[in-house]
């Protein structure tokens, strides 16, 4: 049962992201984007992570991007769908691409650290709690300096959309 | 129960994917997407982790990889607009110098 709902979910998920580089037209690329980013929030569901699927969906699929389609309504993106990948030079990207895969596709399969089925079980029901009891007790200065992190980039981006820079 | 590697799998197979969008597309707004794609990648190897070896650790640096990943976008879209007021080009390899 969960393991067709992987399946589903990730031959899904390889499919818009594939859909995401391979397209020729951004709106296309950003709406497969979502699609992907559902997926993943689906995969979320079934790792017992509720919390991170919603915020996956809101900050995403929400925020993320429909600030890109946004973007990609304001600028004229005709004149960029002519040619899709970068001319020449490509080969060297493959490989290295390739043998990264490669790579990491052996030490996946021959570790025995990845080889476990059945999960630790987590300490009791009412994992939120305990989820935001140790993200506001142990890692409360991360969380401060993430705020402070997003109001920098707040202002940061009207700063450099703004019209006149001077 | 799906076993931990399938999802490591997954992760492997979505990082690919978001690098060869990275390096080989031409167009800076596919380059961003494929960036979010490479994030979300990390984001399910942490979570399925924290998952199998019982640890919150896994959710809360996800939650982190999240709140930067809403920051580098705002930041790069506002870059892009400005780069894009100025040059009128979304190709990669026309923006290869800092000044001009």
């Amino acid at each position: 049962m969960d393991q067709g709902f992987f399946l589903l979910f990730a031959t899904v998920a390889v499919i818009t992201a594939l859909t995401v580089v391979l397209a020729r037209n951004p709106v296309h690329s950003a709406l497969a984007l979502m699609a992907c980013f559902l997926q993943i929030s689906a995969v979320f569901i079934l790792l017992e992570a509720p919390l991170l699927a919603v915020v996956q969906i809101f900050v995403y699929v929400g925020a993320i991007m429909v600030l890109f389609l946004f973007v990609i309504m304001m600028i004229d993106v005709r004149e960029a769908a002519l040619q899709r990948f970068l001319p020449g030079g490509n080969l060297p990207a493959l490989v290295l691409l390739v043998l990264l895969g490669v790579e990491m596709f052996v030490l996946v399969l021959s570790s025995d650290r990845f080889s476990v089925t059945e999960p630790v079980a987590m300490g009791g029901g009412d994992q939120i709690r305990q989820l935001s009891t140790t993200l506001f007790a142990d890692y409360l200065l991360p969380f401060e300096a993430a705020s402070v992190i997003l109001l920098a980039a707040l202002v940061g981006a009207i700063v450099l959309a703004r019209k006149e820079s001077g | 129960m799906v076993p931990l590697w399938w999802y490591i799998l997954l992760g492997v197979v979505l990082f690919v994917i978001g690098a060869a969008g990275v390096l080989v597309r031409r167009n800076i707004l596919i380059v961003l997407m494929s960036l979010e794609l490479l994030l979300n990648s990390v984001n399910i190897n942490f979570i399925a982790f924290g998952r199998y070896y019982a640890d919150f650790r896994g959710q809360i640096f996800a939650i982190f990889v999240i709140a930067t990943t809403a920051a580098e976008v705002a930041v790069a879209l506002g870059i892009l607009v400005a780069l894009v007021r100025n040059k009128s080009t979304l190709k990669v390899d026309d923006v290869t110098v800092m000044k001009g």
